[in-house]
C-alpha cells in the first residue's frame, strides 16, 4: 500500500533557512515522512545546502543564499523551494528503511536513580514495576535538541508519568535517565534540571571525538536495558578507553 | 608567533564562522556573534575568512605579543591601545615582539575581533575552532581565555609576506606600525548606539494579537543585562498571542525573535539552542547581524519590517562586496 503524502507547508525561517512541515501533531506516522524527507535530502543535497534539523513534524534546511543564487544570478529562496518540491514529489515514507534499533543500558535506582521511589509512590507502583514499564517500552527518537545529543523521545507509558521536581537540582550527572511529565529522556551533559531521575546509563550520548558526536539520531528506536552496578562500571570503563 | 593573556577581560573567546553541520545532533552553531567583522579581520591579515580569531567583549583583555605579529582589529571600537598608544582599526598592523595590546572604555559596539596573520594553532573540534562554552569544547581548551594562557599561532599566509616585510621596515616608535589605508566603509555597517534592525515576519507571526504585531514594529525594545552569546532578552511592550497555543519544538536560528509566555521577546544569537518551542514572531535579516551583535546593554533596538526578496538582496549584495574585497586585498598585499 502506498501511503499518501500529507499536505506539506514550506515556510521561510529568515533569509537563510526554510521549514518543511509535514503536520502539526506528534505521531510516528508524520515522523516517518520527516525521516524519509531528511534521508532524501541527505542523499541528494543541493549546491548551497548547509545542514538540516529534523524535528517532530518538520525538517528545517539551512542554506547559503550566496551559493544557492549562483553568486547573485537567481532568487535563492525560489531555488531552494523548487529543489524541495522536486524532492517531495515521489517521496515514500521510510517503511523500507526500518528505524535503527539502539539499546541503552541503564542502572536503575540507588545513587543513580534517587527519584525511583518517588516515581513509584506517585504512581502507586513498586520500584520494580516502574523499571519493568520503563524498560519494557520502545521509544522513537523524534529529534535531537536542547543539548548536544539530547533525544526527545516518544512512547513512554502514562503509568509512570510524574511531574517535574518542584525545586530543580543544581547538577544532574551526565547519563542520567529521567522522567518529566509524560516524557522520558537522557541527560548527555551534566546540567541543572528538574527531571525525576530513575537511573543512569554508562554510555556517552555526546562525544566530540566521535563521528557522529551524538550517539542517537532522529528516527532511531531505542530500548532501555536494566543493568547492575557492576555492569555499569564495566561499560563505563570501556567507554572511557574508547 | 604566540600571544600571552595578561588579563582576560570580561569574555574573550576564540571563535570562527561556526560549527556548521552538527545542529541535527543538538550541537549549537557557536562562532562569532558578529561573523562579518570576524571575516573582515581575517581577510585583512591574509587568513581564510572563516579562520579562528579572538572575540573580545566590552571590557577588553591585555595581550602580550611574544613575537612580531601582523594583526587586524574590527567590529566594536573598544578603545584599543598598543603600549599605551591608540592603534587604528580596520587595517593590517605590525606589532613588535614584547608589545602589549590593551583596551579602554567601550566607545561604540560590544565586540571587537582580533585576527592574527596565520591564525591560532589550536585543534579543530567537529570541524570548527569555535568555543562552545557550555559543552566545554573548541577554542582554547573549551573555555574563555584566562590570565596566563599562551596561545600559539601558525605561519602567516605567503600572500602577506610583502606587506609584513614593508611594515617591519617602517619605524615603530611605539612598538607598532600601521598601513596608511583602511578598509572602505561600504564593507561594514555604520554602528550607532540605538540601531534600526530589519526583520522578516516569523513563522508564527499571525499567532500574535494585531496590537502586539504593531507594537513590535513601532516601539523600541531595550537590551537587558540578561543578554549573552546565547540570546538577547529584550524589554519593551508586552507581546501577546491572540489565543494560547502550544508550539511543537522545531528549529530556530541566529536572529530568531521568539516570545515566551511572559511576553518579552528573546533574540537568539550565536550560542542559541538548535530547537525551540516558543512562537517565532520575527527573524532578523542576516545583513543586520553585525548591528545586532554590536548593541550594548541598555541600548534600544527599533525593528523595521522588510520582505524576503529584499532581505536576500541585501545578503547577496554583502557577499558580492566580500568577493570584491578579496580581489582588492590580494592587490594591496603585493605592495
Amino acid at each position: 500500500m502506498k501511503k499518501k503524502l500529507p499536505p506539506v507547508q514550506i515556510i521561510p525561517l529568515g533569509d537563510a533557512a526554510v521549514i518543511v512541515q509535514f503536520g502539526e501533531i506528534i505521531s510516528p506516522a508524520i515522523h516517518a515522512w520527516v525521516k524519509a524527507f531528511a534521508e532524501k535530502i541527505a542523499q541528494h543535497p543541493f549546491s548551497g545546502f548547509v545542514e538540516m534539523v529534523p524535528a517532530y513534524t518538520t525538517v528545517t534546511i539551512h542554506y547559503n543564499a550566496w551559493v544557492v543564487s549562483q553568486e547573485g544570478k537567481y532568487n535563492p529562496y525560489d531555488e531552494v523551494v523548487g529543489f524541495i518540491q522536486h524532492q517531495l514529489a515521489n517521496l515514500t515514507p521510510g517503511h523500507k528503511n526500518k528505524p535503527r534499533p539502539v539499546e541503552i543500558p541503564v542502572c536503575y535506582g540507588g545513587d543513580f536513580g534517587p527519584d525511583l521511589d518517588f516515581v513509584a509512590d506517585h504512581n502507586h507502583l513498586t520500584p520494580a514495576e516502574v523499571i519493568a514499564l520503563h524498560a519494557g517500552g520502545h521509544y522513537l527518537v523524534y529529534m535531537i535538541g536542547f543539548a548536544p545529543g539530547f533525544p526527545y523521545l516518544g512512547g513512554m507509558s502514562n503509568k509512570i508519568a510524574t511531574p517535574r521536581k518542584k525545586t530543580p537540582r543544581t547538577t544532574i550527572p551526565a547519563g542520567s535517565v529521567g522522567i518529566a511529565g509524560t516524557q522520558t529522556g537522557i541527560y548527555p551533559l551534566s546540567t541543572p534540571g528538574g527531571w525525576q531521575l530513575i537511573g543512569r546509563t554508562p554510555l556517552a550520548l555526546f562525544n566530540p571525538d566521535r563521528e557522529p558526536a551524538s550517539l542517537l539520531q532522529a528516527g532511531d528506536l531505542i530500548k532501555f536495558v536494566p543493568i547492575t552496578v557492576a555492569r555499569y562500571a564495566e561499560i563505563k570503563q570501556r567507554e572511557n578507553e574508547y | 608567533m604566540s600571544i600571552k593573556i595578561l588579563s582576560p577581560g570580561l569574555l574573550t573567546t576564540i571563535q570562527d564562522t561556526g560549527r556548521i553541520g552538527h545542529r541535527k545532533e543538538g550541537i549549537i552553531l557557536s562562532g562569532a556573534m558578529d561573523s562579518l567583522a570576524l571575516r573582515l579581520a581575517n581577510l585583512l591579515v591574509g587568513n581564510p575568512e572563516q579562520a579562528a580569531a579572538l572575540e573580545i567583549t566590552l571590557t577588553g583583555p591585555k595581550i602580550l605579543f611574544q613575537e612580531n605579529c601582523l594583526l587586524a582589529l574590527t567590529g566594536a571600537n573598544l578603545n584599543p591601545k598598543i603600549n599605551g598608544c591608540p592603534v587604528k582599526m580596520w587595517r593590517p598592523v605590525m606589532v613588535r615582539a614584547g608589545s602589549i595590546l590593551a583596551f579602554g572604555k567601550p566607545v561604540l559596539g560590544s565586540r571587537t575581533y582580533l585576527a592574527v596573520a596565520g591564525s591560532f594553532h589550536i585543534p579543530k573540534i567537529l570541524g570548527s575552532y569555535a568555543t562552545y562554552l557550555k559543552a566545554g569544547i573548541g577554542g582554547f581548551n573549551g573555555r574563555a581565555l584566562q590570565t596566563g594562557d599562551s596561545i600559539p599561532g601558525n605561519w602567516p599566509a605567503p600572500a602577506v609576506a610583502p606587506i609584513w616585510r614593508s611594515l617591519e621596515k617602517k619605524p615603530a616608535p611605539n612598538g607598532f606600525a600601521e598601513v596608511n589605508w583602511r578598509l572602505g566603509s561600504s564593507f561594514y555597517p555604520t554602528l550607532v548606539p540605538n540601531p534600526v534592525i530589519r526583520a522578516l515576519k516569523g513563522p508564527e507571526y499571525e499567532w500574535f494579537a494585531p496590537d502586539s504585531q504593531k507594537a513590535f514594529w513601532e516601539l523600541p525594545f531595550s537590551l537587558t543585562n540578561q543578554s549573552d552569546r546565547m540570546g538577547y532578552r529584550l524589554k519593551g511592550p508586552a507581546l501577546n498571542l491572540l489565543k494560547e497555543k502550544e508550539l511543537l519544538s522545531s528549529a530556530v536560528t541566529f536572529g530568531t525573535v521568539q516570545v515566551p509566555a511572559q511576553g518579552q521577546p528573546i533574540v537568539l544569537m550565536a550560542d542559541h539552542q538548535t530547537t525551540g518551542g516558543y512562537p517565532r514572531l520575527a527573524q532578523v535579516i542576516t545583513a543586520d547581524f553585525s548591528l545586532l551583535a554590536q548593541v550594548q546593554p541598555g541600548a534600544k533596538i527599533q525593528y523595521k519590517e522588510i520582505n524576503l526578496p529584499e532581505a536576500q538582496g541585501l545578503l547577496l549584495a554583502q557577499e558580492k562586496r566580500m568577493n570584491h574585497l578579496k580581489n582588492i586585498l590580494s592587490l594591496k598585499f603585493k605592495t
